[in-house]
């Protein structure tokens, strides 16, 4: 199912599908933030923003203005 | 043989235990300075190697790659570029953490191009065990085209290996690692042939960025090799993917990872400390522990420190020569240095909690905690902690706004960071606090002196907040938003770390903010121990004249005679002038020199006053304290320092800006006088109003 990381559910897993280049930080490219690469949604803020991330074996928060903007697939869980 | 040192430039991304590799490597033999003409931290340390060969080694600021986002950034690209330059590397060490090889790899990879020998070094090898990783070090050797030190600078194994690497540096391959320039072969390929003698990565680093190389070629560069940002942006994703396919590739083989054996710490850790209730229960504990903390602790050596300078004035003024040297030694330059080093205490632990919260890898999670709230009122959650290093020194902190990438949020954090209450409040506070709160507790443990000291703290994260909210409505300044903030791991801070980190910056705010200090103490004993006019010159004649009718006892001549002097030196004269101004809000004119003296730096405000007490009184055995304490109004005969006065100078000195560095500082990093000269005049005022109405309130 394709959907944007900020539609993610605490826990869920997701491949990164892609992005618009022109409004995504080259740091979160540099990061990992690049097609192929599994993300993970860890934590979300007590108040809902920002989302704490696993990109690639990276640790790091971005906002949901910023997770909106990037196209996932999401992995299907093994159970059921 | 040649004797040169060799250049060692130690490079990696952050939080990969950098500076841990520094201080294993160079001990206390470093040095912090500044990079010519901008405020970035340049640490320099200097280390011994096997066969008598000696390295200088240069820690340069983290950073995530070599496309610069920040100055701290652009340093080491500038630096790497420049083979002129006094420090380039003879080799680089790259640090990277095991447990995030591939991230960190990015940026080596890019070192790499370079074609300078580059060392690979796998910190924090302690861990592998733990987290179920085993590395093929000859296979990662030969791919990577390099040599690697696996260490760990907490355990402080390998560092003799990595040594002996250093040694052997003009034995290690300078070759890169992968060729990304097939990225748009066409395009590399016309590049390369324009300028046969340049190394094609530092042109195309000099086409995407804002770096000085190379000036005069630059714009040649740019003009014929031009391309819309947006394609640059498209290229620079092709390049990091390359450069991850490549690493991906390498470490299929290299890096094995068990994670049936990995424990899970961190994802627990991080559900308690950014829990929705427990996260900001915890948080605002660690600050109420801190703040009640630093003010008990301190104040033992505090105390000490104040009765040990009182005692040395006095010996200094009974056993050398009477004279005017003996005077200004016991009188100008002892008070003056007292009240330099009586800061140490409070200074240290703070610098000490400050490096425990960011060593341990806590301040991101806080970050993570704050960024919504923040953002209501124009700041980011990576304000915290510029406010947070405020409370230590401004100066310090308006630099650590640097990793806020939005323009608009990083300069309103500029420009309220001066509200929370640094360190050089701290003895204002501490003495004022002293003389007006009753030292008693409320609810059997809770200091009611502490308690105001939090609430000062308080006062000052609240304006600082609330001037942020103005701001945000008021500025229009546009720019790009995002927000990306790296959760380490979570760390046991190491000891040598913080220590090495509370000693050097400690020493820099003693030796900056001392010279300072010391050099205006001696100012103020010259204008306080002379004065114009006949009114200072017969103070002696004119006192005995006054009191004809009923004869002081020595002691109380003596104390007329110098008070009489003092009014009427030049300080004083200037503290009588600026009076009518003062008065409203409660001080006299020996406050009002101390307000002046302290325009440039607040702590100079008790140093001050020690100076003009120790010239006006014959009794040298009491503290400054005890002298402050005894002082009355000469008229209505009430204590000077009453609760009235004291309330309206701390309000005072919490919103005055009265710190020419930090002026300096914000004009620096704003790059416009504009916002410094706001900060100024908005800061003054406000605290001139507030002190008004407290006094007025209260009296």
């Amino acid at each position: 199912m394709q959907t944007t990381i900020h539609s993610l559910k605490k826990g869920q897993k997701a491949i990164i599908l892609d992005f618009d280049i022109d409004v995504i930080p080259l740091k979160l490219l540099e990061m990992g933030c690049l097609p192929g690469n599994e993300v993970e949604l860890l934590q979300i803020a007590p108040l809902g923003d920002p989302l704490y991330l696993n990109i690639n074996g990276s640790h790091l928060a971005i906002r949901i203005e910023t997770a909106k903007l990037i196209n996932v697939e999401l992995i299907k869980n093994k159970q059921k | 043989m040649s004797l040169k040192n060799i250049n060692v430039a130690l490079i990696g991304n952050p939080n990969v235990g950098k500076t841990s590799v520094f201080n294993q490597l160079t001990g206390l033999n470093q040095q912090v300075g500044n990079y010519p003409g901008i405020t970035v931290e340049k640490k320099m340390g200097f280390c011994k190697l096997p066969n008598n060969i000696k390295a200088n080694i240069l820690d340069l600021p983290g950073t995530y790659s070599l496309n610069a986002s920040s100055i701290d950034e652009s340093v080491v690209i500038e630096l790497l570029l420049n083979k002129n330059d006094r420090l380039y590397p003879d080799v680089a060490l790259v640090v990277t953490d095991v447990e995030n090889l591939k991230r960190n790899l990015l940026l080596y990879t890019q070192i790499k191009d370079l074609e300078i020998p580059t060392i690979l070094v796998i910190n924090m090898a302690d861990r592998m065990e733990h987290k179920g990783i085993s590395l093929d070090i000859p296979y990662l050797e030969e791919h990577l085209k390099t040599k690697i030190a696996l260490i760990s600078s907490r355990k402080g194994y390998g560092i003799e290996e990595l040594k002996n690497l250093i040694v052997s540096y003009k034995t290690i391959s300078s070759e890169p690692c992968l060729n990304a320039s097939i990225i748009d072969a066409e395009y590399f390929n016309s590049l390369r042939q324009a300028f046969p003698n340049q190394l094609l990565y530092k042109l195309w680093l000099v086409i995407t960025q804002d770096v000085n190389f190379l000036n005069l070629e630059r714009n040649e560069i740019r003009s014929s090799f031009t391309k819309s940002h947006s394609d640059l942006k498209r290229l620079q994703q092709k390049e990091t993917i390359k450069r991850y396919q490549f690493i991906n590739d390498v470490l299929k083989v290299g890096l094995k990872i068990d994670s049936s054996v990995a424990k899970d710490f961190r994802s627990k850790l991080d559900r308690i400390l950014t829990h929705k209730i427990w996260g900001y229960v915890i948080f605002f504990l660690i600050l109420f522990v801190i703040f009640q903390s630093i003010f008990q602790w301190s104040k033992i050596p505090m105390d000490f420190i104040d009765s040990t300078f009182a005692t040395l004035s006095t010996l200094a003024g009974e056993h050398l020569p009477p004279g005017m040297l003996t005077d200004l030694i016991s009188q100008g330059i002892i008070p003056g240095i007292g009240g330099i080093l009586i800061f140490i205490p409070q200074i240290a632990f703070l610098f000490l909690f400050i490096s425990i919260l960011e060593e341990s890898g806590y301040m991101s999670r806080v970050v993570f905690l704050m960024d919504k709230i923040m953002r209501r009122f124009g700041l980011s959650g990576k304000s915290v902690v510029p406010l947070i290093s405020g409370t230590a020194c401004a100066i310090p902190a308006i630099m650590a706004t640097r990793n806020i990438e939005n323009w608009k949020e990083r300069l309103i954090t500029i420009l309220v960071t001066p509200f929370t209450t640094c360190s050089a409040r701290l003895p204002v506070y501490a003495i004022i606090i002293g003389l007006v709160i009753p030292d008693t507790y409320v609810l059997g443990i809770l200091n009611v002196q502490g308690l105001t000291l939090m609430l000062l703290y308080v006062i000052g994260f609240g304006t600082a907040i609330l001037a942020a909210y103005i701001l945000n409505i008021i500025l229009k300044v546009k720019g790009k938003t995002f927000f990306v903030v790296e959760m380490p791991n979570y760390k046991l801070p190491m000891f040598k770390n913080v220590a090495i980190n509370v000693i050097e910056k400690t020493k820099a705010f003693v030796f900056g903010a001392g010279k300072i200090i010391l050099a205006i103490s001696v100012i103020l004993w010259f204008l306080a121990s002379y004065g114009p006019g006949k009114q200072f010159k017969n103070a002696e004649k004119i006192i005995l004249e006054n009191t004809k009718a009923h004869p002081l006892s020595p002691i109380e001549f003596n104390n007329a005679v110098a008070s009489q002097k003092l009014e009427n030196s030049y300080i004083g004269l200037m503290g009588k002038t600026i009076e009518p101004v003062i008065s409203p809000l409660g001080y006299d004119w020996k406050i009002g020199i101390a307000i002046i003296s302290s325009f440039a730096a607040r702590e100079v405000f008790v140093g001050t006053l020690a100076t003009i007490y120790s010239v006006g009184g014959s009794d040298n055995e009491n503290t400054i304290k005890n002298k402050m304490a005894a002082e009355v109004n000469p008229v209505t005969g009430e204590k000077i320092f009453n609760f009235a006065s004291g309330i309206s100078l701390l309000m005072f000195y919490a919103f005055a800006m009265q710190c020419a560095s930090t002026l300096a500082i914000t004009k620096k990093e704003t790059n416009s006088w504009k916002w410094p000269a706001g900060q100024l005049v908005f800061m003054s005022s406000l605290a001139y109003i507030v002190a008004l109405i407290a006094f007025q309130i209260l009296k």
